[in-house]
Parts: C-alpha cells; sequence; structure tokens
C-alpha cells in the first residue's frame, strides 16, 4: 500500500465518468425505457408517430441530448461491471483483459452512437 | 563456562494462524451483499437499454418500414419480460443511487450538514421534474 | 422464559488444530447479559481456555469485536435477549487471520493506519508560546464524525473488498486519513494524497455500505470515502488542467 509514483492516473478519470453516467442514467433512463420499451410498443400511452420522431431527432440538440443518454451511462456499466467481475468472480488475474473490454465496450459504443447520430438524414 | 556448542539459540515462535478463504459466493452469504450485487448488476441493464436506444435511432434512419419492424420487435413475449426486468433495475439503480448521493455528497450550510433526506429528496424532485418534461417531449407536447 | 441459553463459540488452537471448529456451551440466560458476559462466565465456569479480547465492557475501547450470528459486532454491546432463545454463534471477525479462539491479529490494519499518517501535519509548528490552535464548532463539525473511531474493526469484517483484497487500505484508516485531511489545524492533505489516491486506497472501494452499517460509532466509513473520491477526482482534474503544478 505504498504511495505509488506519480504519473497520470486513470482512475479518478473513470470513476469522474461512472458518477456522470451515473446522473445521466438514473435521472434519465427510467422515463424512456418505461415509454420508448414498452409504453409505445404495447399501446399502453399513445406513441408518438414515425413522423414526430423523424422530427424530433433531426434537431441537433436532440441528437447532441441522445449521444450524451447513450454514451455516458456506457461508461457507468463499463466500471460497474468491470469491478463487478475483478471482486466478485475472483478473477483477478484477467484483470487487464477485463478493464479493456469493459472500457473498449464503452468506447466502441460511445463511438457507434456518434456515427449514427452524426448521419441522420 | 561455556563451550560454543551449549549456546542457547533463541527461535521465534510462530503460532500457525488461521485464514479463510473467501469462497467465490461470498455475495450469497448476506443479504446485504446480494443487494450490492443485484445494484451493480443493475448496470448490465442499463447497457441493454442504451444498445435498445441505439437500435431505435438506428432503425429511424433506415425509415418508416425498419421503425415499424423495430416497434414489432419490442412486443416481442420475450423482449417485452427482458424490458419489464430492465425497468425495475433501473428504477433501482436510480432508488440506490440517490441514496448513495446523498452519503457522498457534503453540503454545508450555515455550519451545518444540510440532512441526507434533503439532498435524496431533492432528487427525486428533479427525478419528478426530468421524467415529466421529457415525457412531454415524447408525448408529442 | 428459558433458563439457559447455547452458544456455539468457534474455537481454535494452532498448536492442535488444523482450522477452527465450533463448541457448545449452555449458559445461564440473564436479560440484561450482553454476549461478553456470557464468554466471561464460559471461561469463569466452563472451559478457562477460551480466548477472548474485551476491555472497557462499555463500547468504548472497541476490543471485543466478533462476529455474533455472522454480523460484526461489539459483544460487550450485543444483548442475549436479542437472540432467545436461539443459540448465539459466536466467531472471531471475518477477513482476519485467526491467532486462536475468537481472537484475529490487526497488525495489517495497524500497519495500513500507519501509512496514513494519522496525526496533525504542520509546514510549520506555532511556538508554545503563540498559544493553542483555535477551531471554532463549526471547524470541528466538519471532521468531528470522523473522529469518533473507536479502531474496533468492525468494519474491516463487514467490508467484501477488504476480504477480497487484502491490500486494500479499508474503511477506518481512510476514515482517519479523512479526519485529518478536514481537521482546520492539519496541512497535511498534500502528504496523504498519493497513499489515498490509488487502487489500494479508495480507488479499491465500491461503496458497498456495509461498514457504515456495522459501526457502532456513526462513524460513517463509507461517505467519507466517496467524499474523499470526489476531493481526489477534483485535485486530478486540476493537476491535469494545471499540469505546472500549485503551491
Amino acid at each position: 500500500m505504498d504511495a505509488k509514483p506519480s504519473h497520470l492516473r486513470l482512475e479518478p478519470l473513470l470513476w469522474i465518468l461512472f458518477s456522470a453516467g451515473g446522473v445521466v442514467a438514473a435521472f434519465l433512463i427510467p422515463v424512456h425505457l418505461f415509454l420508448s420499451n414498452l409504453a409505445f410498443p404495447l399501446g399502453w400511452l399513445k406513441a408518438p408517430d414515425y413522423a414526430h420522431m423523424s422530427a424530433l431527432i433531426a434537431h441537433p440538440l436532440v441528437r447532441l441530448y441522445l449521444f450524451v443518454l447513450c454514451a455516458v451511462p456506457l461508461f457507468h456499466s463499463a466500471h460497474r461491471i468491470r469491478y463487478t467481475l475483478y471482486d466478485g468472480l475472483q478473477i483477478k488475474h484477467l484483470n487487464e483483459v477485463i478493464a479493456v473490454g469493459c472500457y473498449g465496450g464503452a468506447i466502441i459504443g460511445t463511438l457507434a452512437a456518434g456515427y449514427l447520430l452524426w448521419n441522420i438524414h | 563456562m561455556k563451550s560454543e556448542s551449549l549456546q542457547a539459540r533463541y527461535t521465534l515462535n510462530h503460532p500457525r494462524w488461521y485464514r479463510k478463504r473467501v469462497s467465490t459466493y461470498w455475495w450469497l452469504q448476506r443479504w446485504e451483499y446480494l443487494r450490492f450485487v443485484l445494484r451493480e448488476v443493475s448496470s448490465v441493464f442499463i447497457a441493454f437499454f442504451v444498445v435498445t436506444m441505439l437500435a431505435q435511432i438506428y432503425a429511424l434512419s433506415r425509415g418508416l418500414e425498419a421503425y415499424a419492424e423495430l416497434q414489432n420487435w419490442l412486443r416481442n413475449p420475450f423482449v417485452v419480460a427482458l424490458n419489464l426486468i430492465s425497468f425495475l433495475f433501473v428504477v433501482f439503480h436510480s432508488v440506490t443511487w440517490f441514496g448513495l448521493a446523498a452519503r457522498a455528497v457534503v453540503v454545508r450550510v450555515g455550519g451545518k450538514r444540510v440532512p441526507e433526506i434533503l439532498i435524496s429528496g431533492g432528487h427525486y424532485a428533479g427525478w419528478l421534474v426530468v421524467s415529466a418534461i421529457l415525457a412531454w417531449f415524447l408525448l408529442g407536447g | 422464559m428459558a433458563e439457559t441459553i447455547q452458544l456455539e463459540v468457534a474455537r481454535y488452537s494452532p498448536e492442535s488444530d488444523a482450522k477452527p471448529h465450533f463448541e457448545n456451551f449452555e449458559v445461564p440466560y440473564r436479560k440484561d447479559w450482553v454476549v461478553l458476559d456470557a464468554l466471561n462466565y464460559i471461561k469463569d465456569k466452563k472451559d478457562g481456555s477460551l480466548t477472548f479480547r474485551w476491555s472497557c465492557r462499555m463500547g468504548i475501547c472497541g476490543s471485543c469485536g466478533m462476529l455474533v450470528n455472522g454480523e460484526p459486532k461489539l459483544t460487550c454491546a450485543t444483548f442475549l435477549a436479542d437472540y432467545a432463545p436461539a443459540p448465539v454463534r459466536v466467531e472471531p471477525l471475518r477477513n482476519f487471520p485467526v491467532v486462536r479462539d475468537l481472537v484475529i491479529a490487526m497488525t495489517d490494519f495497524m500497519h495500513k493506519l500507519q501509512k496514513m499518517k494519522p496525526w496533525i501535519i504542520r509546514k510549520e509548528e506555532k511556538a508554545l508560546s503563540e498559544g493553542e490552535y483555535l477551531q471554532t464548532p463549526e471547524q470541528l463539525d466538519v471532521f468531528k464524525q470522523y473522529s469518533m473511531c473507536i479502531n474496533c474493526m468492525l468494519c474491516y469484517a463487514a467490508c467484501p473488498v477488504y476480504g477480497l483484497d487484502p491490500l486494500f487500505a479499508g474503511p477506518a484508516a481512510i476514515a482517519l486519513a479523512q479526519r485529518y485531511n478536514l481537521d482546520s489545524r492539519d496541512e497535511g492533505a498534500k502528504e496523504r494524497f498519493p497513499v489515498l489516491s490509488q487502487h489500494d486506497g479508495i480507488w479499491g472501494c465500491t461503496f458497498v455500505g456495509d461498514c457504515t452499517r456495522v459501526c457502532p460509532k456513526n462513524v460513517d466509513p463509507a461517505g467519507a470515502i466517496q467524499q474523499y473520491k470526489l476531493t481526489a477526482a477534483l485535485e486530478w482534474v486540476k493537476s491535469v488542467l494545471m499540469p505546472w503544478g500549485g503551491k
């Protein structure tokens, strides 16, 4: 537990991303999941039609919002899943593989979200 | 008169300490640990939501038929069940997160710490307001 | 009302046992008895070789921490009446090496605590003639909670991260570091930063929160750790945005 030599530490950054993602997920995801994945497809509430959705998503601010909604929680999940695998399953010898897999997955998801939202006509 | 061979040698006493191995299923051994792991697992369902959201965005960009197809897929009973479970876990994340934030955030007003219930209460109020605004947008307000 | 209650007590003798086993003892059941009273009764009347730590018997020395029915508790503050008539299982604290019977070795914690430099660090000490360091009640309130720690180790017995990774600093050590970081008389936060802000320090903590739940003194070590994570994160942001360094 001795003090490690100072170099650019990743842990504070990863924790900041994790926290930001947790906040975004906590405030925004429940209502989105309920409406988009349950209430609208199952007809509990009147679903917005294709025209309305297209109009919404054409707006650059909406796209920015969706990007934040998708990208940041991915880092939250990556961080938690990584630690759960590390602690929960005690597979510490795979530590680097897990870390790269988790954060790599989040980065890929972020890039995918950016690409999709950029390319909407 | 001492000769070399009669000199006493002192060795340290090493009692055999017992260390119990931590079981791989340590998280099943106490309710509190299980609750913790469920809270962490909620992050998997958050990632699942993001995937479905990306799928919807992709379908939107591909046109009316693709969008309708995705809506159909969302009506599949297995997918509905998955989304219901996801919804429960996502709400569990929010509820636990507001509790954690109250413990982690210290706001001092007039020399005293703001009580935790006000911090988490503030979060719940914000959650309500944000959800209402989003619902208004999506329901075509 | 039952006259007696059963205690299942963990026994381990390093000279003769490969691992601990349980022994049952029948002790008198008195409404005002705590588990420590029962253990002392066993040692007095049934088996003098039963070994356990205790001292003040009033919840301030932190010596008598053990697992009672799997839960970390101070045995001087745990009433038999809350468990009667079921048998009560008493074991040594989780996550520590067992030296004998109910006694654990806490050398690891002492070592980690020392690394935290749990004392007031000043760049320059005030001369005695200048008088005391003054502190307002508001300044005291900022760190007082974390000064209540009695080093009873219940939090370490509750912390699964410490159980899985013995290098982890642990709840009490970090809370005590915070006690000094937040003390207005202290100027040593920068010195403690490298030890705290590393994987075996605060970043290993996943905020399980069980440490706070079992703490008999309401120290809230989990809260202390998360608060320091925020501090450390802000320090990191500063060091990235202003790499030329501060004071």
